[in-house]
């Protein structure tokens, strides 16, 4: 294992996001915090939702950006440096196995989903205003869920970005994205679905559900969601499998 | 200690498209949702050869030939089918680390990294070969002075011109000192005053005892550059000598391509019995090579003999001894084709 190439590989990504910084922050907050303004403050606010909503859609939220981070983070890169720019190139002819090239992508991408992550936390105390109810009781287990959502938030980045072309970026958000946003339990919680019971079960295929549910368990146990257990255990699950599929293809890509 | 570069019976089979490693060539496979088996194109086909340590070697052949794929597998860009390939003693697949650290790799096409500024590039890229911090400094403004590139050091590659892009490229191939530097059709889409710098820069670096792989269409270049050339086709090598050497083995040196109103078997008989001619070959009818050790002086006889047989001679193109003519020889085709 060559670190001083995986060192300069995550080295550049840093470079490079430093340097598209206040791009990166639009791109990462301003949706979240838009959702937060308009259904936390406005809605809760004029008396449409219960007050509480704006403690249950917190996690949600910070589940989305993270997702949405991480994969944006490694898939839209890998897109264009393998099809458009090849910029990736050199970086295959740097004396490392290229497999540590893709697991650089994905600790850079999984450092991008954490810090959104965290940075949605307070930005979206400051929007929603007094009443959030945010209670961290086990800190072990809500590191563990950032890092497992971060992973697999990058992970599926990598495996999305190597096999997805160009021409089908918008499909990948209209077809995969935003449905499994809206059905991964992120702006209500798992046991909402109870009237919904067929649905309730397929919803489980959809790792955002485990983010979601996980992130709720560790900053608002009050209210009810899966087992913190539980939702380790599938996110480790999605993680391991979207990494081995993800380096597949990125080996498939890279070698011909 | 210069290094070597060795091939033994590579083959390459795509069964899709060539991806982008291997560059050159477009041919798709059927139409989406037939039930077809997708084409099989053999890219390579037991390829063998030995590049001698310090040499400047060429591949010659046209788009298509397998060249770029002969130097991706070489660069560890591309898996073969079959066979083996070796920089120095290291085993291309079973070694990648190791043969990454002596190579460098000039692409077909510029691939830079368009997030960085043209110093960063170099930077960097020393970096991923571990070099020092103040090293890689001095090294990426020596480079960058070298290519005519100081003055846009600190701008980003986006904007840069073709000419200025292939600059950058070799001066990060070369940011590392490697010992087997490749260039995959370096001159294409140059202007002949950088063609002219590229060549001395190629021959600088091979004079510090550096091996040096290039591909090429133009024969200009490969007659002016290589020590040794391979001419490749078909995924083959169909003649591999000094540029000079290969020359000579043109029968008769000169070409005359002719053709003739009416192209009778007597014609070309009496052809082949005119004084220095060497080889009369016809092409499907449509026209007919002579190879001989004569030019222009010859078409008047030609011209006579044409009448006499009943066909006039109606188009002549003559061109002097050249790897074209070579290329001609042995494959019927033309290096344009």
């Amino acid at each position: 294992m060559n670190w001083k190439a995986f060192g300069a590989m995550l080295a550049r990504d840093a470079h490079v996001a430093r340097r598209n910084a206040i791009q990166l922050f639009f791109q990462t907050f301003l949706q979240p915090l838009l959702f937060v303004f308009i259904f936390g403050r406005v809605m809760v606010g004029s008396g449409y939702m219960p007050p509480q909503y704006k403690s249950l859609l917190l996690p949600g939220i910070i589940a989305i950006s993270m997702v949405f981070t991480g994969i944006w983070a490694v898939a839209m890169p890998l897109i264009a440096e393998f099809q458009w720019t090849r910029e990736i190139e050199d970086r295959l002819l740097a004396p490392i196995d290229i497999r540590w090239i893709a697991i650089e992508k994905v600790l850079a991408g999984m450092i991008q989903a954490a810090v959104a992550g965290l940075v949605v936390i307070p930005l979206a105390w400051l929007v929603l205003g007094r009443g959030v109810g945010l209670s961290v009781q086990s800190p072990v287990e809500f590191i563990a869920i950032v890092l497992l959502v971060s992973a697999f938030s990058a992970c599926g980045g990598l495996a999305l970005g190597c096999s997805m072309n160009q021409q089908h970026i918008g499909l990948m958000f209209s077809m995969l994205l935003t449905p499994m946003i809206f059905f991964g339990c992120t702006y209500y919680p798992w046991s909402a679905l109870d009237k919904f019971p067929i649905l309730q079960k397929a919803v489980l295929i959809n790792p955002i559900v485990y983010a979601s549910e996980g992130m709720r368990g560790t900053l608002v146990p009050q209210f009810p969601h899966l087992s913190t257990l539980a939702t380790l255990a599938a996110l480790l699950f999605f993680d391991v499998v979207l990494l081995v599929v993800g380096l597949r293809q990125f080996d498939k890509k890279a070698i011909s | 200690m210069a290094v070597g570069v060795r091939t033994q019976d590579l083959r390459k089979i795509y069964s899709s498209a060539p991806p982008m490693a291997a560059g050159g060539f477009v041919a798709r496979g059927s139409a989406k949702g037939s039930k077809q088996p997708k084409p099989q194109i053999t890219a390579l086909d037991g390829l063998s050869l030995e590049i001698q340590p310090g040499e400047i070697f060429g591949l010659l052949g046209p788009n298509g030939a397998g060249k770029s794929t002969t130097v991706g597998v070489l660069t560890t860009r591309v898996r073969p089918t079959s066979g083996q390939a070796w920089i120095g003693p290291h085993d291309v697949w079973k070694e990648q680390a190791e043969v990454k650290h002596l190579i460098g790799v000039v692409p077909q096409r510029p691939n830079h990294d368009f997030s960085l500024t043209a110093r960063e590039i170099l930077i960097f890229h020393a970096a991923y070969f571990g070099m020092g911090s103040k090293e890689r400094n001095e090294r990426a403004d020596s480079l960058l002075e070298k290519f005519k590139l100081t003055d846009r050091a600190n701008q980003m590659v986006r904007g840069f011109s073709g000419g200025m892009m292939q600059r950058l490229s070799i001066a990060r191939a070369m940011m590392h000192d490697p010992k087997v530097l490749f260039l995959d059709e370096p001159s294409a889409g140059l202007d002949p005053q950088t063609r002219i710098l590229l060549w001395d820069i190629i021959r600088d670096y091979n004079r510090e005892g550096k091996t040096i792989l290039l591909t090429t269409h133009y024969m200009e270049e490969a007659d002016a550059l290589c020590h040794r050339l391979a001419i490749v086709d078909h995924g083959k090598i169909i003649a591999l000598d000094t540029p000079h050497q290969l020359k000579a083995s043109i029968p008769g040196g000169y070409l005359l391509r002719l053709r003739f109103g009416n192209q009778t078997p007597e014609l070309l008989q009496r052809l082949q019995s005119l004084a220095g001619v060497r080889e009369v070959r016809s092409n499907d009818g449509t026209g007919t090579d002579v190879y001989a050790d004569r030019g222009g002086s010859l078409i008047p006889e030609i011209a006579a003999v044409a009448v006499s047989a009943g066909g006039e001679l109606s188009d002549v193109h003559i061109s002097e001894p050249s790897l074209e003519n070579l290329f001609l020889h042995h494959t019927g085709r033309s290096l344009r084709d």
